[in-house]
């Protein structure tokens, strides 16, 4: 390859609609997440660190970019790396934290795993194509034997699944997007792991072409576990940052249910219902990307202002810091899936496509596309459990804490970064028909269905997943009817103005001592789903007296905690056979000069003998 | 047309509830409160003064008029149903933040009951709407309207939906509006900080909810066309038929609160589970065309 055939090549990419749509997406989260860092890491660390800081999450951008407009697989593969190492330096970044270098670890060594089967797969597809150049492979693939396609899917959905965050790969995801500073968490899980959905869309449905219908069935069960088991985690979880990288699992889930139920139709010659469900899994992905940002963000101004991400430790926030208040409602409502915000919409569109493809579907399958529609409202309905749980312990009722007395609002920085997304999250939600048409050429680009005259909207108000069917969707209408009858509840409060409204406490059965202390937890609101779900969350609890006679107790103390399954049952068996292995293979290794001599000698002769032989 | 039928819908809301207690005190033999009882409660709170919680924020102010646009615009949005459980789930929302807001015990209890029960039986709304729509071919419940008859398949779902209906509404065997015990109760738990015409407003709010279920209910076991050009004694027929198949979903109702004991919260689980399959069964039943 001459040099300036690399050049148009790898530098100079065409960028085509697919490219375009994560571009967007990632400068839509990362600009308002690069203002609001400026506020954030001022007073938090020296100078010269920021400095490297700011370098570093330039360049993270900048390699997100490249990974999603390369039109080379080798070219990929750099990015892809330069993206994963560059994210762990910045999950590193509090160095000085025994839990960041933790989390940094087990993010480079699950990263990594996922790439060496990356690269497995893009080497399997060289080997056919003999280049790394997407269209040859394109070209190649479809030539390609079934055994070495289905060889090729399960590499790729290991290597994409991991960074992705899909269960039971998910392990690393609580653990490293917590640890980085707010804005980089915000761009971790607002963009970095749906480069990896980029991955799954380019690589399986742009290039392999799907014609299995397990494929679809497959990555469909394993999006509903991820939801189910996300919304799950992030319900229990205490850290904020936690439980929003938990949300992300989920989210995660719903953008896969997309991919997955577009996969599924395509391999059932489906091709409008395919279109639909991707455009689901495209709305939601975008979405998830604006409101996740958003909520990062929120979340580490209530840490820059408290110093703590234990919401046990806060309430109260919405007097003191009015604005990420506001904006953290926004967020929550839109991940809730409220209308007529963007969440709302996007949900709304992936039912639709399991209802109305189930109805077109021919023969089996209906019940399943059944089951998984109503997985996802569960999941919907667990996620609002999830955030009224979150914004009401940090935000509403007393303080818990002093941490909390004393927070106030963040500096106009971060103000600004918050309040962009903020409003993204409400111009998603009404501006839905005018969104859905450019990502239905998007979504019928991917699968490579041809979109002339397909029309999702009506008058550029309505929604309308099936031309003549009556279930359609005006978000901006249904917001004028909420505002219209808000205003009618209004005005018939205010018609009763001439009574008083009285100032009081909180009402406290007499007892007039009412404080803090007597508001329900956040261990306290999860609790009913602690005990449903008791068989997959395995509570742990324990209390224990202390005091000077059985009669006369001084103190309780008391400890609940969940079981992690995956990382008791899975990854810390795997981690023992490891090192059980590895101390096996010590054994061969005496330290003595001599043996090591033998080694050297014995392996000669063995390869001697090998080359006489063969 | 549209806006008569809402304020006629408002009107005689809170009448369906007084005619559900009614009923229930008939059968229990006891002379009970009048059928417009409502009426009569929601008067006296509006003409009251109220008592708002100094720990409370805007949350708690807004959350009366969210609960009732919810509700309102659940009447305007009549029909497509995946639209109006989100819109429900707007109310619902608020309603538990609003709980949660004044710092009060009750309220954070009835908050985390309510988004337990709320999130477990959206599965089973989801599904039950799912196995009609696979008939009827949209998601427009009352586009359910070709048929003299429900199909067996959308008998259960209706069921089904029955069970949800009991769950957002507030009644027993999940909750029980007349009560307030700590131990049990749900959606009092929630607006016990509320008085005067905040409260007014999310009683009215609630009754509206509980008509827009019941007319789903009616709908989807019952099933009857849009009266589009008849006139004189086939629409009075027809308006007949439409308020009699009502009140019987609410004798259904009245029947069942008397008949059972309210659950244990926990139980709750093992009432959606049947629902859930209940409503698997009305998906399979339809797959296979009954």
């Amino acid at each position: 390859m001459s040099m300036s055939n690399l050049f148009n090549n790898i530098i100079l990419f065409p960028i085509d609609p697919l490219s375009l749509f994560f571009l967007a997406t990632i400068l839509i989260v990362t600009i308002p997440s690069f203002v609001y860092s400026f506020g954030y890491l001022k007073k938090e660390y020296s100078p010269a660190k920021i400095l490297i800081g700011q370098i570093l999450t330039f360049l993270f951008v900048l390699s997100m970019l490249v990974v999603v407009t390369v039109s080379n697989m080798l070219a990929f593969l750099v990015a892809w790396e330069i993206m994963s190492l560059l994210s762990y330096f910045l999950v590193v970044f509090d160095s000085e934290h025994e839990k960041s270098i933790r989390a940094g670890t087990i993010y480079v060594v699950m990263t990594h795993a996922g790439t060496a089967f990356l690269i497995a797969a893009f080497l399997i597809l060289y080997k056919h194509a003999h280049s790394f150049d997407f269209k040859l492979v394109k070209m190649a693939s479809q030539s390609l034997p079934a055994y070495i396609k289905n060889i090729v899917f399960i590499f790729l959905l290991i290597g994409f699944g991991t960074k992705a965050g899909i269960v039971p790969l998910h392990i690393w995801l609580p653990y490293a997007h917590p640890q980085a500073p707010s804005h980089i968490s915000s761009m971790m899980s607002g963009v970095m792991i749906k480069t990896a959905i980029y991955g799954l869309i380019r690589f399986v449905l742009y290039l392999l072409g799907v014609n299995n219908t397990w494929w679809g069935t497959l990555i469909l069960v394993l999006a509903i576990i991820s939801c189910l088991v996300g919304v799950i985690y992030a319900l229990m979880d205490q850290d904020l940052k936690k439980l929003l990288a938990y949300s992300s699992v989920e989210n995660i889930g719903i953008i896969l249910l997309g991919v997955g139920l577009a996969m599924y139709f395509m391999s059932k010659n489906m091709a409008y219902w395919a279109i639909l469900a991707l455009l689901a899994g495209l709305y939601h992905l975008i979405n998830h990307a604006i409101f996740k940002g958003l909520l990062f963000l929120c979340a580490g101004s209530v840490y820059k202002a408290t110093g703590t991400r234990n919401m046990e430790k806060l309430g109260g926030l919405i007097r003191t810091m009015p604005l990420t208040a506001f904006c953290f409602l926004i967020g929550a409502m839109g991940i809730s899936a409220l209308p007529p915000l963007n969440g709302f919409v996007s949900e709304w569109l992936a039912l639709q496509a399991f209802f109305m493809g189930a109805w077109h579907i021919a023969g089996d399958g209906k019940v399943f596309l059944g089951f998984c529609a109503a997985m996802l409202a569960l999941t919907s309905g667990l996620a609002a459990a999830c955030f009224v749980k979150a914004f009401g312990i940090i935000f509403l009722a007393k303080p818990r804490s002093d941490y909390a007395v004393k927070a106030v609002e963040v500096p106009i920085s971060m103000r600004i970064g918050m309040l962009f997304l903020a409003g993204l999250t409400i111009i998603f939600g009404l501006g839905a028909a005018i969104i859905i048409n450019p990502l239905s050429q998007v979504a019928g680009f991917s699968l490579g269905v041809n979109t002339t005259g397909l029309d999702f909207s009506l008058n550029n108000i309505t929604i309308q997943p099936l031309a003549g069917n009556k279930a359609v969707l005006a978000p901006l209408i249904i917001a004028l009817i909420l505002i219209l009858c808000g205003l009618l509840g209004f005005a018939v409060y205010r018609a009763f103005r001439k009574k008083t409204s009285i100032p009081y406490n909180t009402w406290d059965c007499g007892y007039y001592q009412l404080d803090e202390r007597h508001e329900y937890t956040a261990t306290g609101f999860s609790k009913p789903f602690r005990i449903a779900f008791s068989f997959f969350l395995r509570p742990y609890r324990a209390t224990k007296k202390i005091g000077d006679s059985f009669y006369h107790i001084r103190s309780m103390t008391y400890e609940t905690h969940t079981t992690l399954v995956f990382k008791k049952y899975i990854y810390e068996p795997a981690l023992g056979l490891t090192f059980k292995s590895a101390r096996f293979m010590r054994r061969i290794q005496p330290g003595s000069i001599h043996v090591y001599l033998a080694y050297i000698a014995i392996t000669i002769f063995l390869l001697i003998l090998f080359v006489r032989k063969f | 047309m549209k806006l008569l039928m809402i304020l006629v819908g408002i009107i005689i809301a809170p009448l369906l509830g007084g005619l559900i207690t009614k009923i229930k005190n008939d059968l229990r033999m006891r002379q009970g409160q009048s059928i417009l009882q409502p009426y009569y409660n929601l008067a006296k709170y509006f003409n009251k003064g109220e008592v708002v919680s100094g720990t409370a924020s805007w949350i708690f102010r807004i959350a009366p008029f969210v609960i009732f646009a919810s509700a309102l615009a659940s009447l305007f949005y009549l029909g497509e149903f995946l639209a109006l459980i989100f819109i429900f789930s707007l109310g619902r929302f608020f309603l538990s933040l609003a709980a949660l807001d004044t710092g009060s015990t009750f309220g954070g209890m009835g908050s985390s009951r309510e988004m337990f029960i709320s999130s477990l039986s959206e599965p089973v709304a989801c599904l039950a709407c799912f196995a009609v729509s696979l008939q009827s071919g949209s998601t427009d419940l009352l586009a359910w309207k070709s048929f003299p008859l429900a199909t067996i398949s959308a008998l259960i779902a209706g069921v089904a939906l029955f069970l949800v209906m009991i769950a957002e509404t507030a009644r027993i065997p999940i909750d029980n509006q007349e009560t307030h015990l700590e131990l049990t109760m749900i959606h009092e738990a929630m607006i016990l900080e509320y008085s005067g015409r905040s409260l007014a407003l999310i009683e009215l709010a609630s009754y509206i909810r509980q008509m827009v279920w019941i007319l789903i209910i009616a709908q989807v076991l019952l099933p009857v066309a849009d009266p589009v050009g008849i006139t004189g004694l086939p629409l009075i027929l027809w308006g007949f038929w439409y308020a009699v198949r009502v009140i019987l979903v609410a004798i259904v109702i009245s029947l069942l609160e008397i008949a059972v004991a309210k659950m244990r919260l926990f139980r709750a689980v093992d009432f959606f589970g049947f629902g859930f399959v209940l409503a698997a069964i009305a998906a399979l039943c339809a797959v296979l065309g009954y």
